[in-house]
């Protein structure tokens, strides 16, 4: 009973041994926030990296992928059998995109994944992430009128039909401009040009007899500069040819193709600043160099497209992009995080894959974006690109012409909640052995391995430390505790002579100190838990006094900070602090227990 | 427990004179031939040298000697609160210096009430608290908050003894010299114990208190037969005794 009552009456009386609990009560709150944090950040992480992959990836080594996926996916449901929920096949390869921006040409690396828009829902969560209402419910690749959410200004066809309308009108603009300017020019240096022309005439005699000949030649070897320039220009052009139709004719027919060859091939250097535009000359130097002005060779390799395209009602192949692969991510002087949007849903882009065969050659195609998603992983919104899988298929030649059979180049599977991934992994792996398939058959943890390993590395090594500092705090109760065992040297003489065993005076401090323990990780634990609850609002106010962003937006996607209070990680913290306290005052008790009675009722 | 509170309740008279001449009544605490020195540093200071003491049931000795004779350490060996070099302590002709420490402690517990020069009362705990403390020290919590009621009582019937009955609630540093002794007197007679050992009562108070607290020495040693030893270097607090052993240079000087 002594026992209680006193180690009650010197924890209400001791302050200072209070002061040395703080310590162990901030560590605890510090655990608990720090675990409630990292958990949340791990659990959000977990949610992204998960999203857009699928939970076991049959994916293949080689360019050509994996021939005949109806088989694959038959074998695959015979090994898992009912554990299946979804599956799809897809093919991912790396790609260039290339997009406008006021003139400039923009390149990025990418990942170009063909997906079928029907069963890929099934496997990956990656439609909650695209940003039109509608394409959440059932992903398409036509793209939608409106209605994109937040950050995305106006876009789909509304701002299709805005932009291109501008576009013309500027082009009429500058057409004007051009034309006036060249017959100044025409005027003032006719003789000039004159010289040059004949040179292209003589030129494309010597070529042989036949025009067509150094025409066809024309059209495979320079083809990649042309076909580059000509991008350009079409760029800048485009609606003047789509008013003279006939105009857009095939590279390889006509005698405007031939006529063109010959200019590229005569005095025009292949590249020309933007402001000289080649194309006056090099389409009508044989007759005319300068009366048909700027109606000239524009995007006759426009593949796609059939004579007329029209871009104000027409899209090119459906692409999703990652949301950071066309927007920057700033803050305007209010310090409001702004997205600046280089390109948006109903702008073209183009994307230049290598094809499947060998040696790879590159081809490049035209996209419309229909849609982005924002999986928040950075790694995902600066890398991925969506399209249909027929169009990539296709282009990268992955059909086998003998048969009419696609190949992809992985296998994505959903497989129901709760089973065990490894093991399904494993059961594939046996059933598809590496010696004889090229297939590295991975589960989205395994793809994610060396991030995850990281985050779970540093959130042991934060506990640790974390851990460390309430083992200081440890000292400071051990150090407390001899002061007191030394301040109640006559007491504890006293309750010997009054026949308390020493293992009663032991138990008065290690009671102590139990309840020092249970007191400061109780009121950590208090702490930690307020603190989690009002973290948002606890960040805002530090915000707010240090003119600095605790968690930045731009930097983790956060608007808010996840927590995640985990009821064992609460136990374990706690009954840790209170172990370290207790443990802490074994040594003061010993040294109390120890005391001889006589010469404790002397200490003065 | 009860009986002892009996024995308390219903006070033995007997006759003052007896005690010291009755060599035939039975030792209640005994030493005989008693060593014990202390080191400091390096060197040995033997402080009893051979010491024979002997108490009868319901004496009142005195131990006086000058400060350095050996009477408080004598007084811890008769309290088990150490052990001697040589010789050995009886208590009701058992030898108890031997014992092993749990042992001893509830020897102390139960038989032997003691209170010192500084009163040595818990600060932590109220007056009730200090004098309670030997049963809260023998009875284990259940057993305690069981007994609550009778415990309070017999606590406060003490305390009213020793004339403190209105200062139950107050913490030791409230109270004056006097009355802190006075509870350090109850808090040794709550277990009902067979010896008062007192070390220097009266040496930290002025006369006049040191006279009240002797006087309810004697009143408890004439009224209810306890039997006490009193360590004192005042010759005159000693006189008041039934008998008096003086100690010189760690040796008994009979008078």
């Amino acid at each position: 009973m002594y026992k209680l009552l006193l180690s009650w009456r010197y924890l209400r009386t001791r302050w200072i041994a209070l002061a040395s609990v703080i310590s162990v009560t901030l560590g605890v709150a510090t655990m608990i926030i720090v675990n409630a944090v990292m958990d949340g950040f791990t659990a959000e992480m977990y949610n992204r990296l998960h999203g857009i992959l699928s939970d076991v990836v049959v994916e293949s080594h080689s360019m050509s992928g994996i021939p005949d996926p109806a088989w694959h996916q038959a074998e695959i449901r015979k090994v898992l059998g009912e554990d299946v929920v979804g599956m799809t096949a897809a093919v991912r390869v790396p790609a260039m995109l290339n997009f406008r921006v006021r003139g400039e040409w923009v390149t990025q690396q990418v990942m170009a994944i063909g997906i079928d828009e029907k069963s890929y829902a099934e496997v990956s969560d990656f439609s909650k992430f695209l940003l039109h209402p509608s394409n959440r419910e059932q992903l398409s690749f036509m793209l939608r009128e409106n209605g994109y959410d937040a950050p995305l200004p106006t876009s789909g066809w509304q701002h299709r039909r805005l932009r291109v309308g501008f576009e013309r009108a500027y082009r009429e603009q500058l057409h004007k401009a051009e034309q006036s300017r060249q017959s100044r020019f025409q005027r003032e240096s006719s003789n000039a040009v004159v010289a040059a022309t004949t040179e292209y005439d003589v030129v494309g005699h010597q070529a042989g007899d036949g025009v067509t000949r150094a025409a066809a030649f024309r059209s495979d070897a320079p083809g990649d500069e042309r076909q580059s320039e000509n991008n350009e220009l079409r760029d800048d052009v485009d609606d003047d040819r789509l008013a003279i139709p006939h105009d857009a004719g095939n590279d390889d027919s006509g005698s405007n193709a031939a006529d063109r060859g010959a200019a590229a091939e005569g005095g025009l250097p292949a590249r020309l600043p933007l402001g000289q535009r080649p194309a006056p000359l090099a389409e009508n130097s044989v007759s005319d160099p300068f009366r048909r002005g700027s109606d000239d060779g524009t995007g006759e390799e426009d593949a796609d497209a059939s004579p007329v395209f029209d871009e104000m009602s027409e899209q090119h192949t459906g692409l999703v992009l990652g949301i950071a692969i066309t927007s920057l991510r700033h803050r305007d002087p209010d310090n409001v995080v702004q997205n600046y949007f280089l390109a948006r849903p109903g702008d073209d882009v183009q994307i230049t894959f290598p094809t499947s065969g060998q040696p790879p050659k590159a081809v490049t195609a035209k996209f419309t974006i229909v849609d982005l998603y924002q999986s928040k992983m950075s790694e995902y919104d600066s890398m991925f690109a969506f399209m249909p899988i027929e169009k990539i298929q296709e282009m990268r030649g992955m059909i086998d012409p003998a048969t009419g059979i696609p190949s992809v180049t992985s296998i994505q599977l959903r497989l129901r909640e709760g089973v065990n991934l490894a093991e399904a992994r494993d059961k594939l792996r046996a059933h598809f052995p590496a010696d004889r398939f090229a297939y590295r058959i991975d589960t989205w943890r395994d793809l994610q391995g060396p991030l995850l390993a990281a985050v779970q590395m540093e959130t042991t090594i934060l506990n640790i430390l974390l851990f460390l500092i309430i083992a200081v705090a440890g000292f400071g109760i051990l150090a407390t505790f001899f002061m007191i065992v030394v301040e109640k040297t006559r007491d504890i003489g006293v309750l010997k002579a009054l026949g308390a065993p020493s293992s009663g005076v032991m138990s008065i401090f290690l009671n102590y100190g139990l309840s020092l323990g249970v007191a400061g990780s109780g009121m950590g634990l208090v702490l930690g838990l307020l603190f989690v609850t009002f973290i948002n609002q606890i960040a805002a106010v530090v915000e707010k006094i240090l003119g600095q962003e605790i968690f930045d937006p731009t930097v983790y996607y956060f608007q808010q900070i996840p927590t995640i209070v985990n009821p064992s990680m609460l136990f374990w913290v706690v009954a840790g602090a209170i172990v370290i306290a207790v443990g802490a005052s074994v040594l003061p008790s010993l040294r109390a227990a120890r005391l001889h009675p006589v010469e404790a009722l002397r200490y003065e | 427990m009860s009986s002892q509170l009996h024995r308390h309740a219903t006070p033995r008279r007997r006759d003052p004179d007896a005690g010291g001449f009755l060599g035939a009544a039975p030792t209640l605490l005994g030493a005989q031939g008693l060593f014990k020195s202390y080191r400091k540093g390096s060197h040995v200071v033997p402080v009893l040298k051979g010491v024979d003491f002997d108490v009868r049931p319901g004496e009142f000795v005195a131990i006086v000697g000058q400060s350095g004779s050996g009477k408080s350490t004598l007084l811890h060996l008769l309290g088990t609160l150490d052990a001697p070099d040589q010789g050995e302590v009886r208590f009701e002709g058992n030898r108890i210096d031997h014992l092993r420490s749990t042992s001893r402690d509830l020897l102390r517990n139960r038989y032997f009430g003691m209170i010192f020069q500084f009163y040595h009362l818990l600060p932590e705990l109220s007056t009730l608290e200090n004098v309670l403390a030997p049963l809260m020290i023998s009875q284990r919590v259940w057993q305690y908050v069981w007994a609550w009621r009778r415990n309070r009582e017999q606590a406060t019937r003490l305390l009213k003894l020793v004339g403190l009955g209105h200062r139950l609630t107050h913490r030791p540093r409230e109270l004056s010299g006097g009355e802190m002794q006075r509870a350090a007197i109850a808090r040794a007679l709550i277990a009902g114990p067979k010896v008062l050992l007192a070390d220097e009562p009266t040496g930290n108070l002025d006369q006049e208190t040191g006279q009240e607290i002797l006087e309810i020495l004697r009143t408890l040693n004439r009224q209810e037969g306890l039997t006490i030893v009193m360590v004192t270097h005042d010759n005159a607090i000693a006189a008041q005794a039934d008998r008096i052993v003086r100690l010189v240079e760690g040796r008994v000087v009979q008078l």
